[in-house]
């Protein structure tokens, strides 16, 4: 090498780590001191029924088989009940847990364990009475699409910490959700904080593995001389974003190892993948991801997608409940409870939570079926539990029926400002400008609930 | 402070601080949303001086309680709150103009100042400036982009190596690198204006129509589905695309360009073609989730509609006066509605738009086809069940709520079938033959939604429904186009805070008031706007079409900010530069190729690309043109590159979507039961990215990786990002592979017998147009005697390349395609320099 050239490569590697990628995906720090620096995300996709998981109605075995009376349903939307529909009275059987004794549904027995962990919200609300609008509101904050998703802000906001991985991973089980990819999109954010979709079977990521016939020698031999003719290529034009493009390459080569080896679980002790369910069915897929979400946290992955699809129950709601309750209830549980044992659970944000509830009325989609519940954005449940969150506590109330919000409404908008605000980030100052306007995750509203805040 | 004034190729230290050009633009973006003409926080406005003066005084910027606050002078208390500080520079503007007095002319009064915006006013024609330097201007755009350069006392950069000229401007106007014998051409072409004589044969090439038609596909957010939940397949959208591709083959004039996609149908005697066009309002979203609320969904389409033309044509973002008045521009709420109501009469239609060579074969087989049909149908006894379906399906309308089974039915009836409930109350005698086809399929396949399971077993339906499919797979039918058609007329309301359900007062579609008026002799239809939106008069259209042109020859606008022409957006780096423009497209009647033509063939665009450490240091985002850029490919171009080195490139115009190999477990993350990818086999696979079938809650992996948009809403322009999932899809993604392959077979078919040295040369001639250095060349030769002796020591050289070339080692083959698969990933491939 002659000694310009030298002198200018060796200048420059030392650059390298900070201009990696650009600088999109360095860490950055938060606009104040974080009490979480991860997020694990459950989205349940379709709309679990707040009524049969999380928020007992006892009231409503009363009013079972009668209509409600046209003033409580007035103002009201619905996909296709009638206001006029007749009650369906809960069949589960709610009992206090923990300390602090919040009541939980039979079906989720892992997750009740950790009452004292969790922060649950009983008066979410939203404005989107369709999936895939209702989606888009829980992750963009709109109903509009082409937004940046929650992952993408964050990682947009924080940089990634993880030297081999994306900073924001989608992880799916069970059907497709109505979003899509637009779920993790990164929207009119560049495409470096998209979510990347990590497989828990075959390839783990999109065109990971070598091809066939190429050996880690010849992978290597290859990026070798991309590298060098890349740098010649930086001397002879002096674009300095060459330098990303060369760091890019590296990080691939990098996470071309570090990908399988998260799906490696040799390590893992017998006990931790019996309580995560891992080699048992029908939880085994789930249990994965969950077991792979701790994985990645540990790694510096920023965001953890997990979504799992469907639970849009619009007939035999007892049988298709149940059946993702025995999904996901138990991997979840064990989670929380592995965060914590091993001291990861003050800095991981744990977020549950569907588009909308269901209604109080059944739902009868072919007359010889059994029942099941129509879409409710007025009032449904969700929950968080870790880094910055107080444990042990139902926020908000809804009424009798679980109809309305009675009590501290929590909208979609003020889950994503108190989600940013434990992870240090001030929701309305994290704004891209786009169309002439600066935007942001919440949109124009959003208030960080501070009853939910350790 | 003197010195780092000078440094501001914005602001030159001698000219005096201009409230409009300097000042307003400060305060418009960072101040006037809480301190403005909508919300007055703290009761202080920033878009009046009389207000203004309450944190200022003029002349005294350090006791200036504005200045104060926003250089975060004061403790916990810094402005703006939200969003980025103020820079440095941007300070020192505010500083140095309450210093010089705090001009602030009556013009830019408050209310005034949003009318007044610069590109509201009516397109000037400067003349060209004169420059110093008289040798460098090729024509009249250089002598702006010059003039520019000389007041910063900066050189143009040289001219661009007739190498990476040609690859350039193959790239820009085909969207293919250039093969070695048309480079080998250029470069023995000694005639002055042998580049000249290239622009024009690339100008004329079909594949010009495919390289600029996707920046307009973009525009109109094309998709080949719906999007939503169930994101159904829309079979014959790719029809509208053909369309657009033969329009700019063809140097479609603007104006037409634009009267035919806004109101083509309503044209006298309108033709298939000019009714084609109307599909660019065929791509909203539809959203056919069950329960949906059709008239919701209706009005949110046409609400689309209007914003997209707001965006497209106007280059304003329209969109914002859904809900209120425009916070920054002067479009009031009114005037989106009064835009909303040329569109709401507009119905959606898909026709019979047969391509050429369709319609023999069609009329040949019909008569069979309807004959097997009719026997089928007459088979099944379909005849003795539907009527009685369809008279339920009535009542069952009027009746809403009564018959769970059929209101689900009926819900169902109305989102799979269009316009169902309009072919439902034609008496079946007065059906078109489509209509009767497209009911009857209908039923076939959801008379099960109200019958028992043993009844449904009985009937056999799903039987007959696989004889149905295969009898029309077998038929040669026409092409489809969706289009708009005039329906009945409909009241239009503002719609209060955009909610479908609480309309407002009535509006009548009216072109925006803050614009020429529209013609006052027409009657208020969409050709009515479609005319005004090309009229002469109109300031915006040109401006805002050329400044596209220009974004996507230098990879910035002269606006940078191409999708907002507002006081939100950017102002042109050379306003005179863009009017000058504009007014020649007027005058050269709307001709996009002559634009393209003028504005590559300048001093300019031939510049060459190279960075200027000290230049670019002052002026970062290269805005005065100081040098070419440096652009990575779009998403479609770098699929085409590869596809195209490596000869397996099937260069087809126009026709269908195509749908390339995908690799498995990427459509399980669909919901939608639709979305099968049946994988074309043949050399469909090998089409241009441009047509790859555009899934939208499913996209391909490859597209978006490479930051194509999600056709949501109307792109304006493309992020160039850069990440690891890049470098894996170009590693090792089978499209590359093969693409390897093929290159290194069509290397070694190329150079019988020739030593490394001599491949590595052609290599790069092949995929860079241009001979490697000697470093290169010595990395290629090392890189390939390394890899050959890897393949030596393992088996697997015939797994990374299977094909036998007589004659060729398998290692030998296997080493150049690991060499041929680094240069499809380098970063001067995926370049256009």
């Amino acid at each position: 090498m002659d000694p310009t050239r030298r002198a200018f490569f060796h200048s420059f590697s030392g650059m390298l780590g900070a201009a990696a990628l650009g600088d999109l995906l360095a860490p950055k720090k938060p606009h104040f001191p974080a009490k979480a620096k991860n997020v694990i995300f459950f989205f349940q996709a379709g709309g679990p029924s707040h009524i049969d998981l999380y928020d007992p109605k006892p009231a409503l075995r009363k009013w079972h088989g009668q209509p409600l009376p046209e003033s409580m349903t007035k103002d009201l939307n619905f996909v296709f009940v009638k206001p006029d529909a007749k009650v369906l009275g809960s069949e589960r059987v709610f009992k206090p847990h923990g300390r602090s004794g919040i009541e939980f549904s039979d079906y989720i027995p892992h997750i009740a364990a950790n009452a004292d962990d969790i922060c649950l919200v009983r008066s979410m609300h939203t404005e989107a009475f369709n999936h895939h609008p209702g989606q888009a509101m829980l992750f963009t904050g709109s109903t509009q699409f082409g937004r940046p998703t929650a992952g993408a802000w964050v990682s947009y906001g924080l940089g990634s910490e993880s030297r081999d991985m994306p900073a924001f991973v989608v992880l799916s089980s069970g059907n497709g959700a109505s979003g899509g990819s637009t779920n993790w999109a990164s929207g009119f954010l560049p495409s470096t904080y998209a979510g990347t979709v990590f497989r828990n079977s075959g390839e783990p990521i999109l065109y990971l593995p070598d091809p066939p016939g190429v050996s880690r020698e010849t992978q290597r031999a290859r990026l070798d001389l991309i590298r060098k003719l890349n740098e010649e290529r930086q001397y002879d034009t002096g674009d300095s974003s060459i330098a990303s493009r060369i760091e890019s390459y590296e990080l691939a080569f990098r996470m071309q190892s570090a990908a399988p080896q998260f799906l490696d679980f040799s390590k893992e002790s017998a006990k931790t993948l019996e309580d995560y369910g891992v080699n048992t069915e029908p939880m085994r897929p789930y249990a994965v991801n969950c077991l792979l979400a701790r994985r990645m946290v540990e790694r510096g992955v920023r965001f953890v997608m997990l979504s799992h699809a469907s639970w849009d129950d619009h007939q035999e709601l007892n049988r298709k409940l149940k059946k993702n309750c025995d999904i996901t209830d138990r991997p979840i549980g064990a989670l929380i409870r592995d965060l914590k044992q091993r001291g990861l659970l003050d800095s991981t944000l744990l977020i549950w939570a569907g588009e909308f509830g269901r209604t109080p009325m059944g739902q009868l989609e072919r007359i010889d079926e059994d029942p099941g519940r129509d879409h409710h954005p007025n009032c449904f449940s969700a929950w968080a539990a870790g880094g910055g969150i107080k444990g042990g506590q139902a926020v908000g109330k809804t009424d009798d029926l679980g109809l309305r919000v009675a009590e501290d409404p929590v909208h979609i908008h003020d889950l994503q400002a108190t989600m940013l605000h434990c992870l240090g980030l001030e929701h309305t100052r994290l704004t891209y400008r786009h169309m002439g306007r600066d935007f942001r995750l919440t949109d124009v509203g959003g208030q960080v609930v501070k009853r939910m805040l350790a | 402070m003197k010195v780092s004034l000078l440094l501001l190729w914005v602001l030159p230290a001698a000219a005096a601080i201009d409230f409009t050009r300097d000042v307003e633009p400060i305060l418009a973006a960072r101040c006037h949303s809480c301190h403005g003409a909508r919300t007055q926080m703290k009761n202080l406005r920033l878009d009046s001086r009389e207000d203004a003066l309450r944190v200022l005084s003029p002349g005294k910027s350090a006791e200036s309680l504005l200045v104060r606050m926003v250089s975060g002078a004061e403790e916990k208390r810094i402005m703006p709150p939200v969003g980025a500080r103020l820079t440095a520079e941007e300070v020192e503007r505010l500083r140095r103009w309450i210093d010089e007095g705090a001009v602030w002319p009556k013009s830019a009064a408050a209310g005034a100042a949003k009318a007044g915006h610069w590109s509201l006013q009516p397109v000037s024609r400067p003349a060209p400036p004169n420059t110093r330097n008289r040798i460098w201007a090729r024509n009249e755009v250089d002598r702006f982009i010059l003039a520019r350069l000389e007041r910063e006392g900066w050189e143009p950069s040289p001219e661009a190596a007739k190498t990476t000229l040609i690859r350039r401007v193959s790239l820009d106007l085909t969207g293919l690198p250039p093969a070695p014998r048309e480079v080998a051409e250029f470069l023995g072409d000694n005639r002055a204006d042998a580049y000249e004589r290239l622009v024009d044969r690339l100008l004329e090439s079909p594949h010009y129509g495919e390289r600029w038609a996707r920046q307009w596909l973009d525009l109109a957010r094309y998709a080949d589905s719906d999007g939503y939940e169930k994101d159904y397949v829309r079979p014959h959208a790719w029809r509208w695309r053909h369309w657009v591709i033969g329009a700019l083959n063809a140097d479609m004039p603007f104006d037409r360009f634009t009267i035919e996609q806004i109101a083509g149908d309503l044209l006298p005697e309108a033709t298939v073609d000019q009714r084609i066009a109307t599909g660019f309002h065929r791509n909203t979203l539809t959203n056919r989730e069950g329960g949906v609320n059709n008239e919701q969904f209706r009005v949110e389409q046409v609400m689309d509609r209007a914003a997209t033309v707001g965006t497209v044509w106007l280059g304003l973002t329209f969109g914002c006066a859904q809900c209120h008045d425009h916070k920054y521009d002067p479009i009031a709420q009114k005037d989106f509605y009064r835009l909303f109501a040329f569109f709401n009469p507009a119905g959606e239609l898909d026709i019979d738009a047969p391509l050429d060579g369709e319609m023999g074969p069609y009329l040949a087989a019909l008569p069979e086809y309807r004959r097997n049909r009719e026997a089928l149908l007459a088979e099944y006894g379909v005849a003795k069940y539907q009527p009685a379906w369809e008279a339920r399906m009535k009542e069952a309308r009027e009746f809403p709520g009564k018959w769970t089974d059929w209101d689900h039915a009926l819900d169902a009836l109305t989102k799979y079938l269009d316009n169902a409930l309009r072919i439902l109350d034609t008496p079946p005698a007065k059906r078109t033959q489509k209509q009767t086809d497209a009911m009857t399929d209908h039923f076939v396949q959801n008379y099960h939604r109200v019958i028992g399971k043993d009844e449904w077993k009985q009937l056999k339906f799903t039987e007959l429904r696989k004889k149905l499919r295969e009898l029309r797979g077998g038929f040669p039918a026409l092409s489809e186009a969706p289009v708009l058609v005039e329906e009945a007329p409909r009241r239009s309301h503002v719609l209060v805070r955009g909610d479908w359900k609480k309309p407002g007062a009535a509006v009548e579609p009216v072109v925006p008031g803050f614009l020429h008026p529209g013609p006052a002799d027409a009657a208020p239809s969409r050709l009515t706007l479609a005319r005004w939106l090309v009229s002469p008069e109109n300031p915006l259209t040109a401006r805002v079409t050329v400044n596209r042109v220009w974004q996507e020859l230098f990879g910035r606008g002269l606006v940078r900010t191409s999708d907002d022409f507002g006081a939100q957006g950017e102002k042109p780096s050379h306003p005179e530069l863009l009017d000058w423009l504009a007014a020649r497209f007027l005058d050269t009647d709307w001709k996009r190729k002559a634009l393209i033509r003028l504005i590559v063939t300048s001093a300019a665009y031939r510049q060459s690309s190279n960075a200027r450490a000290e230049i670019d240091a002052r002026d970062p985002g290269n805005a005065l043109l100081s040098h070419q850029s440096r652009l990575r490919l779009p998403a479609e171009l770098i699929r085409d590159s590869a596809l195209h080195v490596s000869e397996l490139l099937y260069p087809a115009i126009g026709g269908r979507s195509v749908r390339p190999p995908l690799p498995k477990g990427v459509m399980d993350l669909a919901y939608g039961t639709d979305v099968g990818w049946n994988e074309d086999m043949g050399r469909e696979r090998y089409r241009r990215g441009l047509y790859i079938h555009f899934q939208r809650t499913v996209p391909y992996p490859q597209l978006m990786n490479f930051d194509a948009p999600d056709a949501a809403v109307a792109a304006c322009r493309r992020e160039r990002s850069n990440t690891p999932l890049q470098a894996l899809n170009l590693l090792n993604d089978p499209v590359f592979v093969e693409s390897a392959q093929g290159l290194a077979a069509r290397l070694l078919r190329e150079t019988p017998g020739r030593d490394a040295a001599s491949r590595a040369v052609h290599l790069f001639q092949l995929c860079l147009s241009r001979e490697p250095g000697r470093r290169e060349a010595e990395f290629l030769t090392d890189s390939y005697r390394q890899q050959a002796a890897l393949f030596e020591k393992n088996t697997a050289a015939a797994a990374f390349f299977p094909l036998e070339i007589p004659g060729v080692a398998r290692t030998d083959a296997a080493a150049w395609t690991a060499v041929a698969s680094a240069i499809l990933n380098l970063d001067e491939f995926i370049t256009r320099e």
